[in-house]
């Protein structure tokens, strides 16, 4: 009956997804229900073996971090109260080293700021016209060029922050030196301008048009649709756009390391050469510290002081986007 | 009208002019994010090209009687893609970066693929909403922001050292095979082609899942239900109806992962990739280099040379890159078909 003359089997790209649902059909062998039962088994222990391994890998993460961690605590030249208040990093000069976590999350949060102040308002803004004023053919052009700056690497903001972006700062200011917080905060803010733009268009084009409907029967403009009505009706998504990108930013490795430099610096100034904690596990990893020395975990505290602030604003982000959640139908 | 409460009453023009000024702002802003990639591109390109194109012989070529295009030989600099790296700028070449580079993104693709998509499986067609796939599903939103270079550290301790089972020092490790032969395997894994391949696997392999997940999700019920009407088991529902249908969302999604692998180099960095490398992989154990970690390298030097070479590796780089997305595009347009 299945090869009836009159019903040709489909064949190459005729398929509709129904039809190929009849040939598997036909194709199957008949076995019995208890074989087909165990081998459905057999095929979900394998998914789920594989679904396992994620929480495999964060358990790794975890113990890793907090195993070395608690090493580095236990060393003789280290104090916890010194870490957690002191305001002196220098595990690789002089006789006696500090560690005091502070001057590297200052240099975190000073490049990530400047990176937020430079990235957050102009991709927002970007992210509005997109969504809400651009011609079709406008938006079919610039969308696609974000993707591509979306997809340099970061190792290529870096190259640029050195060679052309510094160089610039130089020329408005003579108090910037090679390596500064601004260049670099600027190149991880190139980086980031893309996540912020592509992500709050998409939670912006979320919003039903019935809404901006009503607002304009009730004689608004188009900016008061788009700045009163269209972004607080998006505000979850573009909280959770904003954090996502600070994450970024607050992990971001290759451009820290070629631009902002490698003095950990408790100061504000954004022409002054500093270091994330970023930049910090790069030189310790780049050079030759023995593996069972004081500098060579200290890396490892910082890098879960790293995990746990980034772990922070990811599960903030997800909770933004739960929690400010306004459900239209 | 009178229905209109005072605070409302701005007068028209001024409203005007704040829409029209908003909309200056949008445009500019838009503006500068455009801008911005071409001042990139244009910048890097006019630094890197005198290392990759020879513009004496380029001129030649394109002059009259030369060759044109056809004639690439006499002016692509082919050095740059056959030498190792050098102290000297103008001996020194990117063939072990390269090599590196597609060994490493065909290992971290060939385990980061089947992985994920069956994680996206699990959860989306046979978990249900339990609290088990609850869990992994809020653990996989939270690794895809953890940063590159603790998954470097990760990589370090779980595939170079394993930690330490098969022992700490380099003359503890159990081998398998000839050193030389293709198939060669020793553990741990120390800092071979093998660990890096992993460790970028462990950093895109969220976003993989997250992907394909999504993939899944856009693949209508309807045909989910008329599969099971048919008698058909959940697996093979997936195997003969959802997979096929959501693979080009899939292939478009990870395509775009893979290529975040190709430009990583701190989750490398940390696993302790050496700089200077004068042979290309023949085996999962050998050494390697990878070409965003060549271009660290020689960003750092302070020799305008190194610069220029630099410059020119980013352009190898983003050529590459863009042809991956050109590929992702390609599959989107042409294997995507309407379901519903």
């Amino acid at each position: 009956m299945a090869s009836h003359p009159s019903n040709p089997a489909p064949t190459g790209s005729s398929f509709s997804a129904a039809e190929r649902a009849i040939a598997a059909a036909r194709k199957g062998r008949p076995r019995s229900v208890a074989a087909r039962k165990a081998g459905e088994r057999v095929v979900k222990a394998g998914l789920l073996a594989c679904a396992l391994f994620s929480i495999f890998v964060t358990t790794a993460i975890v113990v890793v971090l907090v195993r070395q961690t608690i090493s580095f605590f236990g060393m003789p030249e280290v104090s916890l109260s010194d870490f957690l208040f002191g305001t002196t990093w220098s595990p690789l000069l002089g006789e006696e080293k500090h560690f005091g976590i502070w001057p590297l999350i200052n240099g975190t949060v000073l490049v990530s700021v400047i990176a937020a102040a430079f990235a957050l308002p102009v991709g927002l803004v970007a992210a509005i016209y997109l969504s809400e004023y651009a011609p079709a053919r406008v938006r079919a052009t610039i969308k696609p060029t974000l993707e591509v700056l979306a997809g340099v690497p970061t190792v290529v903001f870096g190259f640029f922050a050195i060679n052309f972006i510094t160089p610039g700062l130089q020329l408005v200011s003579g108090k910037f030196g090679f390596y500064n917080a601004t260049g670099a905060g600027l190149a991880v803010g190139m980086m980031i301008l893309p996540i912020v733009c592509s992500l709050s268009e998409d939670a912006l084009r979320a919003v039903p048009r019935s809404l901006r409907d009503g607002a304009y029967a009730l004689g608004s403009t188009k900016f008061d649709v788009s700045v009163r009505v269209v972004v607080p009706a998006a505000l979850s998504g573009i909280v959770a756009a904003f954090l996502l990108a600070i994450t970024r930013a607050i992990g971001e490795t290759m451009i820290v390391a070629l631009a902002a430099g490698g003095l950990a610096n408790l100061t504000i100034a954004p022409w002054a050469e500093t270091q994330t904690m970023t930049a910090y596990m790069v030189q310790i990893f780049l050079g030759d510290a023995p593996a069972d020395g004081v500098e060579y975990k200290s890396s490892y505290a910082v890098a879960f002081v790293l995990f746990l602030m980034t772990l922070g604003l990811t599960m903030a982000g997800n909770a933004a986007l739960r929690w400010f959640r306004e459900e239209y139908e | 009208m009178t229905a209109i409460p005072a605070g409302i009453e701005i007068p028209r023009e001024r409203r005007a002019w704040k829409a029209r000024l908003f909309l200056a702002t949008c445009l500019f802003a838009t503006t500068l994010a455009v801008a911005m990639l071409a001042v990139l591109l244009a910048s890097i390109a006019t630094k890197g090209l005198p290392w990759i194109v020879d513009a004496e012989a380029f001129r030649a070529s394109f002059a009259e009687g030369g060759n044109g295009l056809a004639g690439w030989r006499d002016w692509i600099r082919t050095e740059f893609f056959t030498e190792y790296a050098s102290r000297k700028p103008l001996k020194a070449g990117i063939k072990a970066p390269l090599w590196g580079s597609v060994w490493v993104v065909t290992i971290c693709a060939l385990v980061a693929l089947p992985v994920g998509v069956a994680t996206a499986i699990y959860l989306e067609e046979f978990a249900g909403r339990t609290r088990l796939s609850r869990l992994i599903q809020t653990n996989i939103r939270n690794l895809a922001g953890v940063p590159s270079i603790v998954y470097g550290i990760i990589g370090l301790t779980a595939f170079a050292r394993m930690f330490g089972v098969f022992g700490t020092g380099d003359d503890e490790t159990l081998s398998i095979g000839d050193p030389d032969g293709f198939l060669y395997l020793m553990l741990p894994f120390g800092q071979s082609v093998l660990s890096g391949g992993l460790t970028l696997m462990l950093v895109i392999l969220p976003v993989v899942i997250i992907s394909s997940q999504e993939a899944f999700r856009a693949v209508p019920a309807s045909l989910r239900q008329a599969s099971l009407a048919m008698g058909a088991t959940t697996w093979q529902t997936v195997w003969n109806i959802t997979l096929p249908a959501a693979l080009p969302t899939i292939l478009t999604g990870t395509i775009l992962a893979i290529s975040r692998a190709i430009g990583e180099a701190a989750p490398l960095l940390v696993l302790g990739v050496p700089l200077f490398i004068s042979n290309t992989p023949a085996n999962l154990m050998d050494d390697f280099t990878v070409l965003p970690f060549q271009i660290f390298d020689w960003a750092k030097r302070p020799q305008a040379d190194f610069q220029g070479l630099a410059a020119a590796a980013i352009v190898v780089l983003l050529v590459v890159l863009l042809s991956f997305n050109v590929v992702a595009v390609v599959i989107r347009q042409k294997l995507h078909r309407p379901l519903s």
